[in-house]
């Protein structure tokens, strides 16, 4: 913990970049419905042109960011700025300057894709045709075009968010806030959603991206910070957070559950981490120790795996896992994910959750 | 102004925007584009025009033929009497679409995108009551087909039938605001329909549509001569009459100021409000 706090840097003070200006800055943002606090004290600085991560669970605060930067909602505390423009003081300056793509798939359900975008074009300021153009092109570009002239209420959660998503890209921006832009997407368009998110990058704008998972972050993001309950609790570049949060998770799979104890023995006595039982019977999972130094941990994870062999216990299957967004709390809170962090779907930090079974899944190729 | 492209060796993926951002809207042009989005919503889903094809078609012939005989001796007779009131009721009991339509978009999140747009603040209200002015006239424009095909003869022909219109239109759309305040207040389009309709039902019942108020008790006809629809009913017979009363056609539009000048400020506050 201590260790996650030394790498988090000061997120204020604008530091310098290529571009030499910070797109968003926000000060001890604060925000409260009722008795609830929804921030407590976010303080962000994102460099121009650059895709900034930000990283937490469910009810973490992300989301009320977005929409204060976004000029949806005031803030009850702090300033924040977006394109050099107080989100409080000018928010129509403001407005010129961003996209937003918020939480919900925000499309009209009772309207076809096509005339969506085309509708949402006229409100960008184009003309009638160059909007009905903007559509066609977006739709194609999103695998909607075979469905352009279906009502979108009859389109599955995965093609009304890339209708969202199109519909957010109709024109240039300075910065694009993408509330979660990839929940619900499958493998292929997530990968399409995640090259678009680059290239705006490399065109030249800023990406204020919210995410739950940390290999999505990890992928994008040049920086990342990390909010729960309101508060950024670690902020700084990918390779700096994993280094402050250790090199991921070995997870094993027996070939016979009766070997567990064994296994357990050994892999506690190899590596001096504990070992934990994973998701069912047969599985386990470990963190690999940080170090040595000289000894990088997919060499260690190899050579674990190795000795359960030679010791005759089958390992079925395995994988070195980057630390999935519950094992990142765990390391910067000590705690598992709380209160309406947990509601949507990560029952255990140890066990279960969707991110962590696809991260289980992942080898991870040598050290990024 | 050259396309973005991707880091060297990867291909730009396709839809990027490109070129400039171009101007936002102005208020007129934003609000074009709601009210196109209005009637496009009716297209593909043409039946929330249910109510307001069968109210007009169901009170014109009930009203006329239930009431008629006992009423004013003949069905015929009723129908001079009735229908400018069957316009009028036809017409407001349709008005709290554009309330409702609000509060869809806000429980759906839609709200969010629009109001994160640099475009005028108040088009989306402006341009869903556009979609109402549709309504308004489909539903007006039926009960003055329907009457004049059972036998609505009034004395000012076709130029008293649509003057009356388009009194009863600047009415509805006064009082439309008052839902759309509704809209922005109340969490689901369910409960911003069932409060107009409590609203107006007492309304426009309350009123002079079915008979003269004076065989009401004294409360009932102090409530029907204050009531604004009252005054709209008296005003609408005139007009279709051929003798436009100017006393309640005043009246009538300072009812319809006094609603704007309340519900338009509140709306667009509520609307902008960053609660």
């Amino acid at each position: 913990m201590g260790m996650a706090h030394a790498q988090a840097e000061p997120a204020t003070h604008g530091r310098p970049t290529s571009s030499g200006g910070l797109a968003i800055e926000a000060e001890r943002l604060e925000k409260r419905f009722g008795t609830t606090i929804a921030l407590a004290a976010v303080d962000l600085a994102v460099p121009s042109g650059t895709v900034f991560g930000l990283l937490g669970p469910n009810g973490a605060g992300k989301t009320t960011t977005v929409r204060i930067l976004a000029t949806l909602l005031a803030p009850d505390g702090g300033w924040a700025r977006v394109a050099g423009r107080d989100v409080a003081a000018e928010p129509l300056l403001v407005r010129r300057a961003i996209a937003l793509a918020g939480q919900s798939a925000t499309v009209d359900e009772d309207l076809t894709g096509q005339e969506n975008l085309a509708f949402l074009g006229r409100l960008a300021g184009l003309g009638r045709r160059a909007a009905r153009a903007r559509a066609a092109e977006l739709l194609a570009a999103f695998g909607l075009d075979e469905t352009a002239a279906r009502p979108a209420k009859a389109y599955s959660g995965g093609m009304r968010r890339r209708l969202d998503l199109a519909a957010s890209l109709i024109t240039r921006a300075e910065v694009y806030f993408l509330d979660e832009p990839t929940t619900g997407l499958d493998p292929v368009s997530r990968t399409q959603v995640h090259q678009l998110i680059r290239a705006l990058a490399t065109g030249g704008a800023t990406v204020l991206l919210t995410t739950q998972y940390l290999d999505e972050a990890d992928q994008l993001a040049g920086r990342i910070a990390v909010i729960d309950h309101g508060t950024v609790i670690a902020e700084g570049t990918p390779s700096q957070l994993k280094a402050a949060l250790g090199t991921g998770t070995l997870r094993i799979r027996l070939a016979d559950p009766a070997q567990r104890p064994r296994a357990v023995q050994l892999l506690a006595g190899l590596l001096g981490v504990p070992v934990h039982d994973g998701p069912g019977p047969e599985t386990l999972t470990m963190r690999i120790p940080a170090a040595p130094a000289s000894r990088p941990p997919t060499q260690q994870a190899a050579a674990a795996v190795t000795e359960l062999g030679r010791a005759g216990i089958a390992v079925g299957e395995f994988g070195l896992g980057q630390p999935s967004l519950d094992e990142v709390f765990l390391t910067l809170t000590g705690q598992p994910t709380t209160g309406p962090a947990t509601a949507a779907g990560s029952p255990t930090p140890a066990a279960g959750s969707p991110t962590m079974a696809a991260d289980a899944k992942k080898i991870v190729k040598g050290s990024s | 102004m050259s396309t973005v492209t991707a880091a060297p060796g990867a291909a730009a993926p396709p839809g990027l925007p490109a070129g400039p951002r171009p101007e936002p809207p102005g208020a007129w042009a934003a609000s074009a584009a709601f009210g196109w989005r209005a009637l496009l919503k009716i297209k593909h889903v043409p039946e929330m025009l249910f109510d307001v094809i069968a109210i007009p078609v169901v009170f014109t012939l009930m009203f006329t033929y239930l009431f008629g005989g006992a009423l004013a001796g003949s069905p015929h007779r009723y129908l001079q009497f009735i229908l400018p009131g069957t316009l009028v009721m036809a017409v407001l009991l349709v008005s709290m679409y554009a309330g409702t339509g609000l509060a869809t978009d806000r429980a759906k999140g839609i709200t969010d995108r629009f109001r994160a747009l640099p475009s005028w603040r108040l088009a989306p209200v402006t341009g869903a009551l556009l979609g109402d002015v549709a309504r308004y006239l489909i539903a007006a424009g039926l009960v003055a087909v329907l009457g004049v095909a059972i036998g609505f003869r009034p004395h000012g022909g076709a130029t008293g039938i649509l003057a009356g219109i388009g009194l009863v239109l600047v009415f509805a759309l006064a009082l439309s605001w008052a839902w759309t305040t509704l809209g922005l207040l109340l969490r689901t389009p369910q409960a911003v329909m069932s409060t107009a309709t409590v609203v107006l039902f007492p309304l426009t019942l309350a009123s002079n549509v079915f008979v003269t108020p004076h065989t009401m008790p004294g409360w009932l006809q102090a409530f029907v001569a204050a009531n604004p629809v009252s005054h709209l009913v008296t005003a609408e017979r005139a007009l279709m009459a051929g003798h436009p009363a100017a006393g309640p056609i005043a009246w009538v539009l300072l009812a319809s100021a006094v609603f704007a000048a309340l519900f338009v400020p509140v709306t667009a506050w509520l609307y902008g409000s960053r609660r």
